[in-house]
């Protein structure tokens, strides 16, 4: 699904350089759930953009469900992130003022899919993630675990290669996250969708079944997590 | 993807920000009405100096007093006075024969007129009987001067449709004696209304036998070394072909009887109507120009109005741009998208313009000042400027929407 080889992103600020990534390599398979996990500046950010196609790497390799796109241009860039990679972000992300449902429709809009497919499909994202009754309500009307769902929805809408979520449970509270965590769980073990999770916290971690640790641009440990925590689960503390 | 469904996407973020929109609108608006109204209005000037022009009729030759100038008059030189003559106009009657249907002098002097209470200063001439034909008046009742009035130089007077109502309203003006300069006339006639001209109306006059104003009004200044002088001589041609024969035969006429050499540049003009036309409708349009030309900018001034929110809606909206590439929206999705924004308020900003300005228009049609007349022209015009201006000003915002990194608008806070 993903084989990253010596990734590296440099980026110049004035005279000075920073090695935001410095020689990455990994593969995920198809259908694993894996945490990418880091304290702030440990370039998981970086390495995140470059998973999900918003940036490109200054060198390595990075073949993509068996796409090379090191060399795209920014079209076949922006095709890739749309139909390759659903984005759930920390701050949800979703538009002012739009319904729950257009927001989901979203993706397929730039994506090429007609009114009819648009809305059967988006109909569909969100009975997945349980928010089929809540399709006219603008974010403003829906709680902040119930934004989360319907940017997940947005994101599993073209059935992406990859669900790639940046601190998904960041901006909710510790019980809300963990719904939000199930939620993935079930994606992951039902539909076997490959799902990233990039994170700064372990608790969160170790709900994945495989967790990556950066720390200054580079790979410090790469480790199956035989237990994973089965969310829901009462928390203990290690 | 589809255009309806990036206009979509442009109406919804301009209902977001209704009034921002409808301020940013309001400078196109007004662009674009004062456009359409000044052009209006300048056409409707021109249009009316024309028809003012012709309704005196097209076969006429003007002769009037004064040196063609060319250029400015140069310093020191102190131009003489030049006048035309009664004898001038009795020489063109005795050699001009052939082509000619009227010859008409006249003398137009302003005096303090009453009647009743009423008194006010109009212009009087003093005219021929073929006066009225040659300037296409028509006599609403009773008559107009006649050739015994000027034989036997009686005190009558023709009154403008205007000056009639100014001074008697309603009532019946023939055979009513009204004072000028305390002279006493008696009205024989009234005109039929020529409609405005929007300047200096033909309906605002008096007109007397000009033989009777010699003798019995308008006293020493008509006459010029015991001369007397006309304003004008109004030739009344036959054809319209034989205007440039007849022109010449009035040049060597008069040049004759002013003893100009042949060096001398002429001390009076001929002109036909078709020259006059051509010299005021160049000044209108040169004023029309002028005047479009300032709308224009005001114009220029609203685009920069609607680049100046765009570039603000721009920075407002970068997380939305940086998750719209995330989902999958290219640099020229993204372009098409602004630019629509941009467009949509331009074009309708310069419909509700282009409504302004010809009810702008209309309004100065109803004082009745002069009618102004509206063009496709005119119309086309502030909405190609609109156009112009709504992708000019809009590009820019739009490139720099289309152009930002989509990891660092998602970051932007």
């Amino acid at each position: 699904m993903i084989e990253a080889e010596n990734l590296t992103k440099v980026y110049e600020m004035g005279d000075s350089e920073v090695r935001a990534l410095d020689g990455a390599s990994f593969t995920i398979d198809k259908g694993e759930m894996v945490a990418i996990m880091g304290p702030s500046g440990s370039g998981k950010s970086t390495l995140m953009s470059i998973i999900g196609c918003l940036d490109a790497p200054s060198s390595g390799s990075y073949v993509l469900d068996g796409v090379s796109v090191e060399n795209m241009n920014e079209a076949e860039f922006a095709e890739i992130r749309g139909k390759k990679i659903g984005f759930v972000f920390q701050q949800f992300n979703l538009l002012a003022r739009t319904s729950a449902l257009e927001n989901v429709m979203l993706p397929l809009t730039y994506a090429g899919y007609s009114g009819k497919d648009r809305q059967n499909r988006a109909m569909k994202a969100l009975d997945r993630v349980g928010l089929s009754k809540r399709t006219g309500h603008a974010p403003n009307e829906l709680s902040g675990g119930q934004q989360q769902r319907v940017a997940i929805a947005r994101a599993l809408v073209n059935d992406p290669a990859i669900l790639l979520a940046d601190e998904p449970t960041g901006a909710l509270d510790s019980k809300t996250g963990v719904e939000i965590m199930e939620l993935f769980q079930n994606l992951y073990k039902e539909h076997g969708q490959t799902v990233i999770v990039v994170t700064h916290d372990s608790y969160v971690a170790r709900h994945t079944n495989r967790i990556i640790k950066l720390s200054d641009g580079r790979i410090v440990s790469d480790e199956v997590n035989h237990n994973p925590i089965k969310a829901g689960t009462p928390r203990v503390e290690e | 993807m589809l255009f309806s469904e990036n206009f979509k996407i442009a109406i919804r973020a301009l209902r977001a920000n209704k009034m921002r929109s409808i301020l940013t609108m309001l400078g196109i608006v007004i662009g674009v009405a004062t456009v359409v109204a000044l052009l209006s209005i300048g056409k409707g000037a021109t249009a009316s100096i024309t028809s003012s022009i012709q309704s005196n009729g097209s076969n006429l030759l003007t002769v009037s007093p004064g040196k063609q100038q060319s250029g400015p008059p140069s310093m020191g030189q102190s131009k003489q006075a030049s006048y035309l003559y009664y004898s001038d106009y009795q020489l063109l009657q005795r050699s001009l024969v052939d082509n000619v249907v009227a010859i008409v002098p006249s003398y137009q002097s302003s005096y303090l007129i009453k009647y009743g209470d009423q008194s006010f200063t109009v212009g009087v001439t003093g005219v021929t009987k073929d006066y009225q034909e040659s300037h296409s008046y028509k006599v609403a009742e009773g008559r107009f001067v006649s050739d015994g009035d000027n034989k036997s130089e009686s005190l009558v007077a023709v009154l403008g449709s205007q000056t009639a109502k100014d001074l008697f309203g309603g009532l019946t003006a023939i055979g009513k004696t009204i004072s000028v300069k305390g002279v006493k006339f008696e009205v024989v006639g009234v005109l039929e209304s020529k409609g405005s001209s929007g300047f200096g109306s033909s309906d605002d006059a008096i007109f007397i036998p000009l033989v009777t104003g010699y003798n019995k009004l308008f006293g020493s200044t008509a006459t010029y070394n015991d001369k007397k002088i006309v304003n004008s001589i109004a030739v009344s041609v036959k054809t319209t072909e034989a205007m440039d024969t007849v022109s010449a035969q009035i040049k060597f006429l008069i040049r004759r009887s002013h003893k100009l050499a042949s060096s001398d540049e002429l001390d009076f003009n001929v002109l036909s109507q078709a020259d006059l036309l051509s010299t005021l409708s160049s000044v209108t349009q040169t004023l029309t120009v002028f005047l479009g030309a300032i709308a224009g900018i005001s114009l220029l001034v609203g685009g920069i109005g609607i680049m100046n929110i765009m570039l603000v809606s721009v920075t407002e909206r970068t997380k939305e741009i940086g998750l719209r590439k995330a989902v999958g929206a290219t640099k020229n999705q993204i372009l098409t998208q602004f630019l629509i924004e941009t467009l949509t308020l331009s074009l309708l900003g310069g419909i509700i313009g282009i409504l302004f300005g010809v009810g702008l228009a209309s309004l100065v049609t109803l004082t009745g000042m002069l009618t102004a007349v509206i063009t496709y022209d005119s119309i086309l015009l502030a909405f190609t400027f609109a156009l112009a201006i709504g992708v000019f000003f809009g590009l820019y915002p739009a490139f720099r929407a289309a152009n930002l990194h989509p990891m660092e608008a998602l970051r932007y806070e």
